[in-house]
């Protein structure tokens, strides 16, 4: 052993470094299953999904989060009532949607859980378990759900694997390994699947990461192409950085992209540049907190836009922009609208060769802009809001922006954008210049010295609020006195916006045409998660998962010191809420 | 600036692939290489070792023996003493180390521990117990989602400063054992026995309690 160590050690390396893993592995505890009958995933249905699943993200490509079933309707939504429960057994932030695919529920919960539910009855399939490392460490721990393609499911994992399962028996079909945990690297969304592919992109801008988006075959998970969000020498863009600042500068891309289906390309955000004050990366730091076009097939960047430089604020630009046709200025426009973190609320038109900046207004207050350039879209910011080093500055809106990940929605049928904002947060911090340390935050701040602050005298803070995007005009919004909102929005054909956000752990209705609240049921948790709504035997269901954590538990524990009169206390742990009409 | 103020009208890839040494018998024979030194059960692919990072024992839990090294900062390396601890805190960060291989046990970041001198008259009776001239240490690692336990700073539900851990915002008490007083995490920091002799730190015991987050990801 003494003198073979070395050599065994390299064996050992060597082997370690294997990363693809096929169907050996034992890490499901299959109960009920296997599904029957199960409907295997094409390009077709994705592309055109029945009106009865959610088997992609926002239930589109083009990223809607819109169903258009309407059984359950403004006439009758207040006999909404729960048709079974389910406890995931794990609690931090559940954000995923249920995903739903011919009567069988996909259901993706922190600890890497994968559920595969009867979505009539509530009964258990089978269940995937991540045995996740023990020293992984996780500032975000949570799952965005399971891609769908053919009869395998895809998760990201937080220890930075993309695993594909048998959708038939939960069975591991094959692992790969992404990045190494150990630097910084995980990830939290949905996987894109996109004719045959399974497309990631890599958490970790406060570890000092170079983002990138990645594709894997979906049959045996060998990568297929990666492409970096920060341009490496060489590459177009990579003169909007300085010295060596590219290598750990940000733009992780840490959301699920949408897809053009007629142009075949994929619109991705990404997000802030690292560390956060701005003047530790000068230039404009392509292509963080942007909008990527990307060819699926070869990860190729088609185009881009980028909503704001040099960014020193946190904004993560990763919530994927909806793609709408719009009539907008006596024009059809092939639009590109994304509420973002950076307060603006934004239009962008989609060419084939370019994005177009069309307006750009903002939907919360914010002090850091004074305005807009009208040919560029570039905002102009104000330098006294600017964080920099070694000197405090305060913001408006907070780090979480005006709205963060969770997602708006587009009502086909309203043709209204509805968006879950929040007002009268501001934040501040110190920048400081601080050493890489792989694997340890790096915020360029002090992580005690950050802080969100509400403005004195408010008397709301979240706000749900409906917006014309061919007009730029707000039509309604919902006012919450006592809470952030920080859930995503589903609309429905039925003329309802479902949301839950809030700390006093409601879920909502509200009408879509008006803001009427029109339907409340209190859960277990607090809300963060995606409601999405389906069918199955002529019944029209409503699923979203209840537990709160991560930032929605950040802000929380904010407002508590800011505030008398918040809920203080919201309770944490997982349950799956499916409703129905009562009968 | 107003919401109503700000209107306005108006590539290539780079290709990494992992080596692809997926199969069955291979990975039968990694999970037998990895069974002398993973500390999770798990015998599939999602099992993790660290042993291909340091040298022999780098990776062990601190031992009975070890002197305490500061993990950070100007005297990174160096042996951590007693007058290197302010009276009252704020803690200071430190790997064990092997003193008779001089093998510094930082290839797990489980290891990392926090030890702070505090008033002993501030301290319960359990903690006091444990305490030598008010110098205690625990696990610098948070027990809820295992992030580190970095800031010493006011509670937010109290006058007295605390270990936090700033990834979700968990508070521990130092003086009583390192009980949680805010915050998400489940149970109290690991907490490690220290001995004194000549003004120099060893440990004396293992961890106390169970070092780690109840939910890592």
């Amino acid at each position: 052993m003494k003198t073979s160590r070395k050599a065994s050690m390299i064996r050992k390396q060597w082997l370690l470094s294997g990363v693809v893993a096929f169907t050996c592995l034992a890490s499901t505890a299959a109960v009920s299953g296997p599904i029957e009958n199960y409907a295997p995933v094409t390009a077709q249905r994705l592309e055109n999904p029945e009106p009865s699943n959610w088997m992609l993200y926002r239930r589109t490509y083009d990223g809607h989060g819109y169903s258009p079933l309407d059984q359950i309707n403004t006439s009758n939504v207040k006999n909404l009532t729960p048709v079974w429960t389910f406890a995931t057994g794990v609690v931090e932030g559940h954000e995923a949607p249920p995903i739903v695919n011919n009567g069988v529920m996909f259901v993706a919960t922190p600890m890497g859980q994968v559920i595969a539910l009867n979505a009539k009855t509530g009964d258990e399939y089978w269940r995937y378990k991540r045995q996740l490392p023990d020293d992984l460490f996780q500032l975000h721990p949570t799952s965005r759900g399971v891609g769908l393609w053919e009869d395998k499911l895809y998760l990201a994992t937080t220890d930075d694997h993309v695993v594909a399962l048998d959708a038939k028996t939960g069975k591991v079909v094959w692992d790969t390994k992404v990045q190494d945990y150990k630097k910084g690297q995980y990830m939290t969304l949905m996987p894109l699947t996109v004719d045959g592919k399974v497309i990631v992109g890599g958490s970790g801008g406060e570890f000092g990461v170079r983002g990138y988006i990645a594709a894997y075959d979906a049959k045996d998970g060998k990568e297929l192409w990666r492409t970096f969000t920060i341009p490496g020498e060489g590459e177009p863009g990579h003169d909007t950085w300085q010295g060596d600042d590219w290598k750990n500068g940000g733009g992780s891309a840490w959301m699920t992209g949408n897809y053009d289906k007629e142009t075949k390309t994929i619109y991705w955000g990404v997000g802030n540049a690292a560390p956060w004050p701005g003047e530790t990366h000068p230039g404009d730091n392509l292509y963080t907190s942007s909008v990527l076009a990307l060819d699926p097939n070869t990860g190729k960047i088609k185009t881009y836009h980028q909503y704001h430089q040099n960014d020193s604020w946190d904004w993560d630009e990763v919530d994927a922009p909806m793609l709408i046709d719009l009539q907008r200025d006596g024009r059809n426009i092939k639009s590109l609208v994304h509420p973002g973190r950076d307060a603006i609320f934004w239009i962008l038109e989609r060419t084939p060769t370019k994005i177009n900046y069309v307006a750009g207004w903002p939907f919360v207050s914010t002090d850091v802009w004074k305005g807009i350039e009208p040919e560029s879209g570039k905002p102009i910011v104000d330098p006294a809001h600017k964080p920099v080093i070694g000197k405090r500055v305060e913001f408006c809106p907070s780090l979480w922006g005006g709205k963060d990940w969770p997602s708006a929605a587009y009502s086909q049928k309203t043709g209204l954008v509805y968006v879950p904002a929040n007002e009268n947060f501001c934040g501040g911090f110190t920048g400081e210049k601080v050493a890489l340390k792989p694997g340890e935050l790096w915020l360029g701040t002090k992580p005690e010295d950050i802080g969100l602050k509400t403005k004195p005298g408010a008397d709301h803070f979240g706000e749900l609020q409906a917006w014309d995007p061919a007009t730029g005009k707000k039509v309604w919004q919902h006012n919450f006195p006592k809470s952030q909102l920080f859930g995503s929005v589903t609309a429905t054909a039925g003329d309802l916006i479902f949301v839950g956000g809030t700390n006093d752990r409601n879920f909502r209705a509200f009408n879509a045409k008006t803001g009427e609240l029109l339907w409340e049921q209190k859960t277990n948790s607090g809300i963060m998660g995606m409601p999405v709504s389906y069918e199955i035997d002529g019944t029209q269901y409503i699923a979203i998962q209840s537990g709160w954590g991560v930032d929605a538990q950040r802000i929380q524990d904010a407002l508590v010191t800011n505030n008398i009169g918040i809920e203080a206390n919201v309770p944490q742990g997982g349950v799956i809420w499916v409703f129905a009409l009562k009968k | 600036m107003s919401r109503a103020s700000l209107t306005t009208d108006s590539s290539s890839s780079e290709n990494s692939t992992e080596p692809n040494a997926g199969a069955c018998a291979e990975q039968t024979r990694r999970t037998v290489l990895l069974g002398a030194i993973a500390t999770t059960a798990c015998l599939g692919c999602s099992a993790h070792a660290r042993a291909d990072e340091g040298p022999p024992g780098s990776d062990e839990r601190p031992q009975k023996g070890d002197v305490l090294v500061f993990s950070e900062g100007d005297k990174e390396g160096k042996l951590v003493t007693a007058a290197d601890l302010p009276a009252g805190g704020p803690p200071v960060h430190a790997w064990p180390k092997d003193p008779k291989t001089s093998v510094v046990r930082s290839a797990s970041r489980l290891n990392e521990i926090l030890i702070i001198r505090l008033d002993p008259a501030e301290l319960d009776e359990k903690t006091g117990a444990r305490a030598i001239d008010g110098i205690i240490a625990y696990s610098a690692i948070c027990s809820h989602a295992g992030c580190p336990v970095t800031a010493w700073v006011k509670s937010d539900v109290g006058d007295k400063e605390v270990f936090k851990c700033m990834c979700h915002n968990s508070e521990y008490d130092p003086r009583a054992g390192a009980q949680v007083v805010f915050g998400p995490a489940p149970r109290r920091l690991a907490a490690l026995p220290l001995a004194l002799a000549d003004g120099s730190l060893s440990v004396a015991g293992n961890f106390i309690g169970k070092v780690g987050g109840a939910q890592p990801g």
